[in-house]
């Protein structure tokens, strides 16, 4: 709490010295900025991050060259970014060209307006706050399309039109997920949602059995929203270059790769948010450590979770992909909702806590089961690997 | 008179005339889009939280989404001019259109709804709304999500590419003999 | 100060935009983007109305603009898989050219 309210009390005492005109706007900065400037450091260090972290599961050491320990990366990425030249194609429409990684990078910077950092570090405190956050996620699809249609590359716009398929499909599981815990809360608010949380890690959402199908249906619906790996069809390199940012390089290109992150950001934070606590400490004992740092601690891991995938899982095929949203995310999204009714008319008790168990489970396995025969896929059979004569 | 509103009335005047002068269809598109998030603007301005997110959602992410791909599959893109000129059509148009416009004006200015000044304040409008929808509409909601639902499978099925089912031939139109259509 | 009507100017001249573009455009898409563009001005008035109705409880202005953005969307996707669908047997979208029942 102290932490919170000395920064409350210095952004008051900074807004007192901007003159009486400007007042809403310092504050309105003031809120802003830090989230700007955590964000965008965030993001450099999470670029380099990855890059370690991907070479040392390709058994390797990853960047090392720049500064201690690569260090210092980042900052040369950064230089070689800006000092590259800006190229726009001839044909290219030149005004959507240049827009579209504008509107992306703010769409994604907007959503990070209305999560909680602390119990009252929120920059925008809206009673919608959720829908917020998927109304400004929409607007990333419309970027996308600018890019890539402005581009007049083939692969550009097929990237393009992939990359938003793949969007509107996921974002239909993405808030059925999230609408169970909305249900439980009893509000659109995410500072509501966190407050329903309150009171250490037994009260966090993922604890129920609604909350943890819910919690894994939006993380994999997160990662094909913000076009991570396995889901990262819309830039698979070996089919489509680069997808929609085919066109693009030099800053407009690290924009694009700011955007992407920033999304991921949001996105693990709105996770947190919802089915992890947000900023609350997992154990009333530890409360006095500030709420940003768990919030941070916990976007970070899920941040890690996500480069250990990346790391991992082969990328799907886009038929695979959609048939993956259609036939199981969304019927199983469905369940999740029912269950989640079923325990919140039974108050949460031990009966609503089975019944909710027994009923996702159910649907996990009969429709998993069902799909699978209607798919005719049998277990791989290998031809040499498993035969014992081989192996003797 | 409220700057913020006049300048987000006309933004979204301006780029709704835009939207239908345009000769690229994809700007027109575009522009639609502008126009369609001034009118969100609008709605919270006039503090109406969850109907303006919602437009957001409905309009700037899925319904200009959907307009876009269709004007992509049906390329939409090469039609370059408005109706081929032809006076009495476009004096048609255009009285119909200003005609009704001076109509409306008129009914503006002359109604007296025009003095009633508004509640300070009206919060609790989410809570409200939602009450309301499970509570005094419920029935009206329930009939349009068995809407959607149909909306959904229907154009599902309309979009799906024709098959020629056996014993029927398929009359395919050809384009090559005639070259490329033009509107 | 704050009064009705820049809402219900905005809203006539969104109308009527959505008016002539119906009339005067001749892609069947772009007549349905104009028939959306009719729609929201008819919104903007709901919510407007609902702003400045006296009763603080009463919500149905908004029910009814959130019924219509649901409809709306419904008509758009139902609308644009003809246009598609039509698109695939005609090759064309201008309405004024498919003028024969024959399919």
């Amino acid at each position: 709490m102290w932490f919170e309210e000395l920064l409350i009390s210095i952004k008051a005492s900074m807004v007192l010295l901007a003159p009486e005109m400007v007042r809403p706007l310092v504050s309105a900065l003031l809120s802003s900025m830090p989230i700007l400037m955590s964000f965008g450091g965030l993001f450099a260090m999470v670029t380099l991050l990855e890059r370690k972290m991907l070479g040392r599961i390709q058994n390797r050491l990853g960047p090392n060259r720049v500064g201690p320990f690569g260090l210092f990366q980042p900052v040369a990425d950064g230089i070689k970014m800006l000092t590259k030249e800006d190229i726009v194609p001839h044909s290219a429409d030149h005004l959507i060209h240049f827009l579209a990684p504008l509107i992306l990078l703010v769409s994604a910077m907007l959503g990070l307006s209305v999560i909680p950092f602390g119990q009252k570090l929120v920059a925008v405190e809206l009673e919608a706050g959720i829908l917020f956050f998927f109304a400004v996620g929409g607007a990333a699809e419309l970027a996308v399309f600018m890019a890539g249609w402005s581009s007049r590359n083939k692969y550009a716009l097929l990237g393009a039109l992939r990359a938003i398929a793949q969007m509107i499909s996921y974002e239909i599981p993405l808030i059925l997920s999230s609408i169970g815990v909305l249900m439980a809360a009893g509000s659109l608010s995410l500072v509501e949602v966190v407050q329903a949380q309150a009171g250490g890690m037994h009260a966090w959402y993922i604890w129920t059995p609604w909350g943890f199908l819910g919690c894994i249906l939006f993380l994999i619906a997160t990662l094909a929203e913000v076009n991570r790996s396995p889901f990262d069809i819309p830039e698979a390199e070996s089919e489509l270059i680069a997808g929609h940012m085919t066109e693009y390089s030099g800053f407009k290109y690290a924009v694009f790769f700011l955007a992407e992150f920033v999304a991921m950001f949001a996105m693990c934070a709105l996770t947190a948010t919802l089915f992890l606590g947000g900023y609350h400490a997992p154990l009333p004992i530890l409360s006095f450590i500030p709420g940003p740092f768990w919030l941070f601690l916990k976007l970070i891991l899920l941040v890690l979770l996500f480069i250990w995938i990346r790391g991992t899982m082969p990328r799907l095929r886009a038929d695979q992909l959609m048939e993956f949203a259609w036939k199981f995310m969304l019927p199983m999204s469905m369940a999740n909702l029912v269950a989640t009714g079923l325990w919140i008319a039974l108050d949460g008790g031990v009966l609503g806590w089975i019944l909710s168990a027994i009923l996702n489970g159910a649907a996990y396995f009969g429709w998993s089961h069902l799909l699978s025969r209607a798919s005719g896929v049998k277990p791989r059979v290998y031809q040499y690997a498993d035969d014992p004569q081989t192996h003797a | 008179m409220n700057l913020l509103l006049t300048i987000i009335a006309l933004i979204t005047l301006a780029s709704a005339v835009a939207a239908i002068c345009l000769r690229n269809l994809v700007h027109c598109v575009l522009c639609l889009t502008l126009s369609f998030a001034g009118i969100a603007l609008t709605y919270l301005e006039l503090s109406a939280e969850f109907v303006g997110f919602a437009q957001v959602m409905v309009y700037i992410g899925a319904v200009t989404i959907l307009v876009l791909f269709a004007l992509l599959m049906t390329r939409g893109g090469k039609e370059l001019h408005l109706r081929s000129w032809n006076p009495g059509h476009w004096l048609t148009g255009l009285g119909a259109g200003l005609g009704t416009l001076g109509v409306l004006l008129v009914g503006i200015f002359h109604s007296k709804l025009r003095e009633v000044t508004p509640l300070d304040t009206k919060d609790e409008s989410v809570h409200a709304l939602g009450n309301s929808l499970l509570d005094t509409y419920v029935l009206p909601m329930e009939a349009l999500a068995v809407l959607l639902t149909v909306a959904l499978i229907g154009a599902a099925l309309l979009a799906m590419p024709e098959r020629s089912r056996p014993g029927q031939t398929f009359r395919k139109v050809s384009s090559t003999k005639e070259g490329p259509v033009k509107d | 100060m704050h009064t009705l009507t820049p809402y219900l100017l905005l809203s006539a001249g969104l109308f009527c935009t959505g008016l002539i573009g119906v009339m005067l455009r001749r892609n069947a898409i772009i007549l349905l983007a104009s028939i959306e563009l009719m729609l929201n001005a008819a919104n903007i008035n709901f919510v407007a109305f609902w702003r400045f109705h006296p009763s603080s409880e009463d919500v149905s202005g908004l029910v009814m603009v959130l019924f219509t953005i649901a409809i709306a969307a419904a008509e758009a996707a139902v609308g644009l898989a003809l246009v598609i669908s039509i698109y695939r047997h005609y090759r064309t979208t201008n309405p004024d050219t498919l003028n024969e029942l024959k399919g």
